[in-house]
């Protein structure tokens, strides 16, 4: 199935939850992460299955001040 | 003697928040970070590197047991941006403080207050606790504190300018109609800076670049530590009124002839 990671088209295999997705992605440490526009609590990450043409944003904290 | 800063009833022994953007490395970041005694560090939201596999984590180089974070809506153009930004960081960061921040152009990066208004009010309602930055107006500051903020953060002068606090008066102003601690934010570039904020009363001063952008920021973030110290010993103190003419602090009498 086709999603869109932060603005990026992505092939990825069918049936996916967003926890194994993020472990896919490599991240090392605490991600939150946009469905569709809506917020996902960490609790949902094991437990939300991604669908052909969803959309997500997934955050990290950065180095920043103002 | 407890001086403690207490924002919505937690307290800090240091006066001093601090930034997380442009040092020279996360271990100069680090080292700056004990340097300054800071107890509260801001951080930015942004969509995760799909390209930088495996990179440590800003958080690895944060002592997050000795420090609050305070996430930032840093670049947020507008409140719906801002408020999904806090939303989103209250579930990276585990707790529901934010550093509200939208600005109303690139150029100066000042805030728009109206939307920073219309932001802090949604995110009170949805419990966060709001640290707005703003303009130094005293108006909007009054309005901020109305619509349920913990602290306002007016700027000393345009983010990262360096050019000090350049109106005291409007500062102190502030201080003077808002009950809620006054930090604050962006623009000052030295010691001094940091230590004329707290003498007009200011409960604290957050920075980032006057640090990082410094010849050695680990010397600085001790410079700013020491000068948060001496600004609020200096307040506490009460400093003498100004005079126009000289005034001996030696006896008159008994002068030799």
């Amino acid at each position: 199935m086709t999603l869109t990671i932060n603005g990026e088209r992505r092939q990825v295999a069918d049936g996916l939850t967003v926890a194994t997705l993020v472990t896919q992605l490599g991240v090392r440490g605490r991600v939150a992460v946009e469905l569709n526009g809506e917020v996902l609590r960490q609790a949902q990450h094991p437990e939300v299955t991604l669908r052909d043409g969803d959309s997500l944003e997934v955050v990290t904290f950065v180095g920043g001040g103002a | 003697m407890d001086d403690a800063l207490v924002i919505a009833g937690k307290r800090f022994g240091s006066r001093l928040l601090i930034g997380t953007g442009k040092y020279p490395s996360h271990e100069v970041m680090k080292r700056c970070h004990e340097a300054s005694g800071s107890e509260i560090v801001t951080v930015a939201v942004r969509r995760l590197d799909l390209n930088a596999k495996g990179e440590a984590s800003l958080l690895h180089w944060i002592d997050t047991t000795r420090m609050t974070l305070l996430p930032n809506t840093a670049l947020c153009y507008t409140a719906d941006e801002a408020v999904r930004t806090c939303r989103l960081a209250a579930e990276l960061g585990m707790s529901r403080w934010v550093k509200l921040e939208v600005l109303g152009d690139e150029r100066t990066l000042f805030p728009d207050v109206e939307q920073t208004v219309a932001a802090a009010r949604t995110l009170v309602k949805e419990g966060f606790t709001v640290l707005p930055y703003t303009s130094d107006d005293p108006i909007t500051a009054r309005k901020l504190e109305d619509a349920g903020c913990a602290a306002v953060m007016p700027l000393a002068a345009p983010i990262g300018s360096g050019l000090g606090i350049r109106n005291p008066h409007n500062i102190r102003l502030i201080r003077d109609v808002v009950k809620v601690p006054v930090i604050v934010d962006a623009g000052v570039g030295t010691a001094s800076d940091v230590a004329i904020a707290m003498e007009l009363g200011c409960d604290g001063v957050l920075l980032n670049t006057a640090v990082a952008g410094a010849k050695d920021p680990v010397r600085m973030a001790h410079a700013m530590k020491l000068a948060i110290e001496a600004g609020r010993a200096a307040f506490l103190a009460g400093r003498i009124p100004r005079k126009a003419y000289g005034s001996a602090s030696s006896p008159l009498e008994g002068l030799v002839d």
